[in-house]
């Protein structure tokens, strides 16, 4: 994993995922967004709740990408997709062969490593 | 208020030209846009300037006060960064300059470096359009971003990659004979399906080449072009600007893009026109499935219509709406920082006849140009129309 200074709320959120305690933030009406915010992406509510993510998502897109930037040089091909949980969506890789996952799959969300750097990343595995 | 018109237009060669600096590359189109115009150095009042790699690619900021300096010009100048809308973006601002009565000529324009980057550097750099935590840290990549959309389109409306291959056929048919662009050559649809995949649904045919070039355009007011007796019969008559979600996963609906409607929906206002007024338009094709979200906001076909329009000959260049007529970014090439402009250099030129593929548009009189960022998440619309001459001074 490189060694770089850390993000904070990006990280925090990561490390909590890893310890299936993912969570996201939550408006007073509803709307979902991922820290760190200081304000609500979508109707500037400035009362941000850490909420927990639901267990299992949907996938609203993905795609198998061939080429890939320095950073996951040796994961390609990988499946790339974007998943609703409730109010939120996440972008992550699927733990999947690729042509194997399709719009609609539910899935878990978690922490994972690229094969290239070694840094962690959101993953999905289908459920 | 006064209108902007477009006295010069100036494009380098888009192609690939690893060696030759931003600030070479803009000194060669920005000179060529002030002679176009034929107007005086010294009535140049400020450059407004698109670049979004120069950091990356050329260890090079603050480029600005560099390209001005290129064109032998000792004026304020800035450099806007909005991806791959830079110059869209810097265009609006000098569209304002000249309307709201600050300055009487502007050069506007952009420029960018790529080709001296490895193939895996250009995609890491162009990568960061997304968001930088919770995109690219996942793997997503520029091509990523765009087969995400095109499969959630596909899902919703339906479509196929036939479809699309029909827009990159439709493009480098357009390109044959543009000289200034990358690829001058005709593909088959058989070509594109069997290209090899880069981001499925999304193949190499249906992403535009890694780019090198700049242009540029000379925007003069109304008076200063009667008064000095400037030839501009091309007034830009509409902006407007909107903006979405940066990471495609806080966007309602990933197979639209808003942020272009929303600029569309200005620009038109501003100009007094509607869609059904547009008689060619230049959209911002970086993938095929770009351009049919592109037609789409612009208000040219309802959501899921624009997929077959060049499939059935609609935008092709003798169908009801040319579109890409210069080949678009899929084939004239997406120098990025260079795209916002070179679209209305392009169009500047259909309008005004001196396009080689003028006479596909003889009697047109209204063009849109559309310049988008990452995945949409900036979006500038341009309207230009056809003005006369010289107007009467009771007019
Ligand atoms: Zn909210």
């Amino acid at each position: 994993m490189s060694d770089r200074v850390r993000d904070d709320g990006y990280d925090d959120a990561i490390d909590a995922l890893a310890a299936d305690e993912g969570y996201y933030l939550a408006c007073p009406d509803g709307h979902g967004s991922l820290p760190p915010r200081h304000a609500c992406p979508h109707c500037g509510a400035r009362e941000l709740t850490e909420t927990a993510l639901p267990e299992t998502g949907t996938i609203d897109s993905c795609s198998t990408l061939h080429v890939a930037t320095p950073a996951f040089a040796d994961d390609a091909p990988y499946v790339l997709a974007v998943a609703s949980f409730g109010a939120v969506r996440l972008t992550g890789q699927v733990r999947a062969e690729p042509g194997t996952v399709e719009i609609g799959d539910e899935v878990a969300a978690t922490v994972g490593e690229s094969a290239t750097t070694g840094d962690r990343l959101v993953v999905f595995e289908l459920r | 208020m006064t209108d902007a018109r477009v006295a010069g237009v100036g494009l380098t060669h888009f192609g690939v030209h690893p060696e030759r600096t931003s600030r070479d590359l803009f000194a060669e189109a920005g000179l060529a846009a002030l002679d176009d115009a034929g107007v005086a150095r010294e009535d140049v009042a400020a450059v407004h300037y698109g670049n979004f790699m120069g950091e990356l690619s050329e260890h090079q900021g603050h480029q600005g006060p560099l390209v001005a300096e290129a064109l032998g010009l000792d004026v304020p100048a800035t450099r806007y960064e909005s991806a791959c809308a830079s110059s869209g973006v810097a265009l609006r601002r000098a569209v304002r300059d000249v309307r709201n009565g600050e300055a009487d000529v502007v050069v506007v324009g952009g420029a960018e470096r790529m080709n001296n980057l490895e193939t895996a550097e250009s995609t890491d750099a162009l990568a960061i359009a997304a968001d930088g935590l919770y995109e690219v840290r996942a793997g997503m990549t520029f091509p990523g971003a765009y087969a995400l959309m095109a499969a959630s389109y596909f899902e919703q409306f339906g479509g196929s990659r036939e479809d699309l291959a029909h827009i990159a056929v439709k493009n480098h048919a357009n390109a044959v004979d543009n000289d200034r662009a990358q690829y001058q050559q005709a593909i088959t649809v058989a070509d594109a399906l069997e290209s090899p995949p880069v981001a499925e649904p999304l193949h190499l045919y249906d992403a535009c080449p890694v780019t090198d070039g700049a242009s540029a355009l000379v925007l003069v007011s109304e008076s200063y072009a009667d008064t000095h007796d400037v030839s501009a019969p091309v007034a830009v008559t509409g902006t407007g600007q909107g903006g979405d979600k940066m990471a495609l996963q806080d966007r309602q609906n990933m197979a639209t893009s808003p942020a272009a409607t929303d600029a569309a929906t200005e620009a038109y206002a501003d100009a007094g026109v509607s869609a059904d007024d547009v008689d060619v338009a230049e959209v911002h094709d970086c993938f095929t499935i770009a351009e049919v979200m592109a037609t789409e906001s612009l208000g040219f076909f309802d959501p899921g219509a624009g997929i077959t329009a060049a499939r059935e000959g609609v935008t092709t260049k003798d169908g009801r709406l040319p579109v890409n007529l210069s080949g678009g970014l899929k084939a004239k090439g997406h120098p990025v920082g260079a795209t916002g402009t070179s679209q209305v250099a392009e169009l500047t030129r259909l309008l005004r006849g001196d396009h080689v593929n003028s006479e596909h548009v003889a009697d047109a009189q209204t063009a849109v140009a559309h310049n988008a960022g990452g995945t949409v998440a900036s979006a500038v619309v341009h309207v230009l129309e056809t003005v006369a001459d010289t107007e009467a001074d009771a007019a």
